[in-house]
């Protein structure tokens, strides 16, 4: 193109477009710069669940104290014993002590088979787990499993889930071969009903005031700043709230001891109900600004709408509000439980139990819970505990996936109920 | 470039009105804009003469600023948007492949309908388009010639160090003309720029383009018909169809669509009759 | 005697709809309660600590010891550990975090953000004790594959450093995007009309247009790693270390009052006392940085009003 005058103010026309092409370089460097960002990104989402998908498969090298073949001749697996053998192995190997433990719970002749042969399992061939691989060193290391197998005399291996429908549920256990989840899964169930009955209607009630009633004035403002601020809070601070406030300051409250006298005393307070409002507190400003959300995307048409015909305010928030903002809020609160669901430190920091493997039964039994217990397994260092843990945290990631789907689910049925109606 | 197009020689009527020979800047051939599947604009053919004013009016949603987008290839930056037919500038499609948009930008300005600076100083908004452009010259002297040349100067030397967004709606629509003027355009495009304005800051802006006409080819978007008459040379006159896709009416010089339009919807339309 | 007339549209009382307001008030006065709440339990708890005659303000806040046991109260050990995971975090977060903003706002085409939101809201989604696992079983692994073992202990800052920088990145990628989503749409037309390319309309019209909202959000997330627990306890070690190394083990804050609270701490020892003092530390330093943050995005969120 032909350059006007002034414009060589610009440089030649080779000039311009040497610099065009050292800005395009530039723009295109950036550009890979943005994507790289991105993919790393997606990447790391996609290393965390192979990292733990990789434990909860693979390849564990056991030893067992007797072999089943030593016990009977000829079965290589306690599952092959006949009945016969299997009452006679159980009535002569198991130690005294426990033998009659066993058959004071339940006479050996009255057990089912499984049930015998899972006792044997666990006090005559006693299998100890030596060494464990994740489901990829499974398939690349082939040879080294079998140096090791070599290496260990009587040693041999299984690939097995961690994961199975007896982990979860079985009790706690010291050994990674029959823990299990139950008692951790019925602590977090527990302690989100409390957080749920605890912070949704405070929750919800502050929430109305502040985005229904509260006119523009200092008090009104600082309410607000404040819940924002405690949104903030680092979790760990309601722990030491929650330890000096329900735990030490209110312990005959939530030990049960005023109303049942005397209870179980070993919980000291540190029970469901202390943990429960420990997190309702936790996700009272996150319900709260969920809340408020919900109800600012309701129209003023709407409100104006019911005061025209002679609404009262209360009238029309509980008549009209409310109805069509419920699935957004149910939406909020549950965001908010999985929240709870995945906190670890303030439970820590209030002292829930790091080992029980009694059920929880009511509020004011001890606790632990599904993050706590991945906390403990994963904080050891030994192979087997860190494939419990990793089987834990796929059951705690599904349990908050079964949350939020239910959560969609009832909010897309609120919603065509809705649309229906309209 | 050949300053006589074949259009300009099929159009004696044209030749004769003018005392010198027009240069075509622009020609635009069998133009075709899209949105996703919504055709906006169809079958726009018309040239753009070199140091003139052009209007743009019609009824709102006809394509004006659509038509205009796609002279600088600002249409780019909408999701959805495609084109086809030509664009020539000084003979060069605007659409080859081989084009980047980019150049075609700083050649190609364009003020928008709302002033929109930079949320950087006066003086930084001038000399930002001028830097990333490699220009060599002297910066407070640049600085300088696009505010008076934007008749924004006097008002504006104490303070160039003051944040543009102090400015008043007219002052700032003048920053953003000088802002303009200082990457040294051949072509102005500006849609609507004096709608968010007061009638004493149209007044100046109107001033302002019949001053940088001088200079520059300007291409205006205006809702204003009294504007429209005003500040330009050419009119083009734009209508939906049925279907709301725009089309050109009719394209004369703007004394003759005024005075004596040819089409019955163009009367009715500077008639106000409707849009 | 005058006999009172009601008239027909008087006021009513109403007083049903005043108690269900009242109510409603207190539960939204509830929050300062909590404030208050927390305000009181660490001032009072720090005030035991230190009044305990071991302890005093100048030894604690200059030591280099932290060691309850022998009297030591030095907790520039525990602070240390803090800002090196927190500063890694943020090197990691903050960049990582922005560039992807950036994409996803002025790059992405529709599909490609509609893909990539979903996996930034689950790795949002994901408890931090997961992160804190993949710390340990991932990234100390590579970390020791990478630098070698002798060089990298099994706990160190430098690896629970980069996952809390992982664990803030959604945070800030969201947050991010959402200021720059807030320049208006027209200055960044503008550029382009000059002749800007999309990299110099980003880097020098965008990013410093939507720059105090970016602030706001990486206060937050600097914030949000300090008070980061889970993933510094599993994976930066328990022990006081005063080391500027970050492969080495070294206690961070939160990592020693998560041990503490764990054990069995008896009330009114000074173990007991010190968690609440340090607690009281944290509350003030993020406090300080939410407050910030927050007035920081108002006026952002003022200036293209
Ligand atoms: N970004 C866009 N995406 C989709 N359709 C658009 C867009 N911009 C304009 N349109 C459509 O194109 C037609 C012309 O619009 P426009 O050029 O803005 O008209 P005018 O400037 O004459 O008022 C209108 O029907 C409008 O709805
Ligand atoms: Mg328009």
């Amino acid at each position: 193109m032909n350059d006007m005058n002034g414009q060589t103010a610009f440089g030649l026309a080779s000039d311009v477009s040497s610099l065009m092409e050292k800005r395009r370089r530039n723009g295109l460097v950036w550009h890979i710069v943005f994507i790289f960002s991105t993919t790393l990104a997606v990447l790391f989402l996609i290393l965390l669940v192979f990292s733990i998908i990789d434990s909860v498969f693979g390849y564990a090298v056991l030893i067992n104290d007797v072999e089943p073949s030593a016990l009977v001749a000829g079965k290589e697996s306690v599952t092959d014993f006949n009945r016969a053998e299997l009452e006679n192995v159980a009535r002569t190997r198991l130690s005294a002590g426990i033998l009659r433990r066993v058959e004071y719970d339940k006479p050996i002749a009255e057990r089912s088979d499984k049930d015998l042969v899972s006792l044997v399992e666990e006090y005559v061939v006693k299998p100890k787990v030596l060494k464990t691989w994740g489901f990829w060193g499974s398939l690349t290391e082939r040879k080294a499993i079998e140096t090791y197998i070599g290496e260990n005399e009587g040693s041999y291996a299984t690939f097995r889930s961690w994961l199975t429908p007896s982990f979860i549920m079985a009790d706690q256990s010291a050994d990674p071969l029959r823990a299990g989840i139950r008692t951790a899964l019925l602590g977090s169930l527990w302690i989100i009903l409390i957080t749920f009955v605890f912070a949704f209607p405070i929750g919800v009630g502050a929430a109305i005031y502040l985005q229904e009633y509260a006119v523009d004035n200092r008090l009104n403002r600082m309410l607000q700043l404040n819940i924002f601020n405690l949104s903030a809070v680092p979790s760990i601070i309601y722990g030491l709230l929650g330890l000096a406030v329900f735990v030490r300051f209110m312990e005959p409250v939530t030990s049960g001891s005023f109303i049942m006298g005397t209870v179980d005393n070993t919980a000291n307070g540190r029970t469901i109900l202390s943990g429960g409002m420990t997190l309702g507190l936790l996700v009272l400003p996150i319900i709260i600004i969920n809340t408020q959300e919900a109800l600012k995307a309701v129209p003023d048409t709407l409100r104006m709408s019911a005061y025209g015909v002679g609404a009262t305010k209360w009238q029309t928030i509980w008549y009209q509000v409310l109805p069509v903002s419920v699935d957004r809020i149910l939406t909020g609160t549950i965001l908010a439980l999985s929240r709870a669901l995945g906190e670890t430190a303030p439970l820590v920091v209030i002292g829930a139990s790091t080992f029980i493997s009694v059920d929880p039964s009511g509020i004011f039994s001890k606790f632990t819970t599904l993050p706590i217990q991945i906390y403990q397994w994963s904080a050891r260092p030994q192979g087997a505990y860190r494939n419990i843990a990793a089987a834990a945290i796929v059951s705690l990631l599904i349990l908050l996936l079964l949350m939020n789907s239910t959560a969609i689910y009832t909010r897309d049925k609120i919603t065509k109920k809705k649309r229906l109606e309209a | 470039m050949n300053s006589l197009s074949l259009a300009q020689v099929l159009q004696p009527g044209v030749e004769q009105s003018e005392s010198q020979v027009k240069k075509t800047v622009l020609k635009l051939e069998h133009v075709n804009i899209h949105y996703g599947s919504f055709q906006a604009v169809k079958d726009a053919t018309f040239d753009i003469y070199e140091k003139h004013v052009t209007a743009f009016i019609g009824p709102s949603g006809c394509g004006k600023s659509t038509v205009l987008r796609s002279i600088n290839r600002m249409n780019d930056m909408i999701r959805g948007s495609w084109i086809d037919g030509k664009i020539l500038f000084n003979g060069h499609d605007l659409y080859d492949e081989q084009v980047d948009p980019v150049l075609i930008r700083r050649r190609i300005g364009m003020v928008f309908q709302k002033p929109n600076p930079f949320p950087k100083s006066i003086y930084e908004n001038i000399a930002w388009g001028a830097r990333i452009n490699g220009f060599k010259g002297d910066y407070d002297e640049l600085v300088e010639q696009s505010l008076r040349q934007a008749a924004l100067w006097e008002e504006v030397k104490d303070k160039l160090k003051q944040n543009a967004l102090r400015l008043s709606g007219g002052q700032q629509q003048r920053l953003c003309i000088a802002r303009t003027i200082a990457v040294q355009p051949e072509v102005i495009l500006m849609d609507e720029p004096a709608s968010a304005l007061d009638p004493i800051a149209t007044g100046r802006i109107e001033e302002l383009i019949l001053e940088l006409k001088n200079n520059y080819t300007i291409v205006i978007v205006t809702h204003n018909m009294g504007q429209a008459s005003r500040v330009s040379d050419h009119t083009a006159f734009f209508m939906v169809d049925d279907k709301r896709t725009g089309y050109l009416q009719e394209y004369a010089e703007t004394e003759q669509l005024f005075l004596n339009p040819q089409h019955r919807k163009t009367e009715e339309y500077i008639s106000g009759k409707f849009g | 005697m005058k006999i009172a007339i009601e008239h027909p549209f008087g006021k009513k009382m109403r007083i049903h709809e005043r108690l269900i307001e009242a109510t409603l008030f207190g539960f939204a006065l509830l929050s300062i309660v909590i404030t208050l709440g927390i305000a009181i339990i660490l001032i009072r708890e720090s005030y035991l600590f230190f009044s305990d005659p071991e302890v005093e303000l100048w030894g604690f806040l200059t030591g280099k010891e932290w060691q309850p046991m022998i009297g030591r109260f030095g907790f520039l050990p525990l602070l240390n550990a803090t800002l090196t995971t927190s500063v890694i975090a943020m090197a990691l977060g903050i960049p990582v975090g922005l560039f992807v903003a950036v994409y996803l706002s002025e790059y992405a085409s529709d599909k490609t953000r509609g893909i990539l939101k979903p996996v930034l809201e689950v790795l949002a989604g994901i408890p931090t004790i997961v992160y804190g696992y993949f710390a340990l079983t991932f990234m100390t692994p590579l970390l020791r594959s990478i630098f070698g073992m002798e060089t990298v202990q099994i706990y160190n800052t430098a690896s629970a450093g980069l996952v809390i920088g992982i664990l803030v990145l959604p945070m800030i990628a969201t947050m991010a995007e959402d200021a720059i989503g807030a320049v208006p749409k027209e200055l960044r037309l503008a550029a382009y009309a000059l002749g800007g390319t999309k990299m110099e309309t980003t880097f020098k019209v965008v990013i410093p247009a939507a720059l105090s909202g970016l602030s706001a959000t990486f206060l937050l997330a600097l914030s949000r790693a300090i008070g980061e627990t889970m993933i510094v306890a599993l994976a930066a070690g328990a022990g006081p270390n005063l080391t500027f190394s970050p492969f080495e083990a070294a206690e961070t804050i939160t990592g020693y009052i998560v041990r503490i609270s764990g054990g069995d701490v008896s009330y009114n020892s000074v173990d007991y006392n010190s968690i609440f003092a340090l607690g009281l530390i944290l509350f003030l330093i993020t406090f300080t940085l939410n407050m910030i943050s927050r007035k920081i995005s108002r006026m952002f969120h003022q200036e293209y009003e």
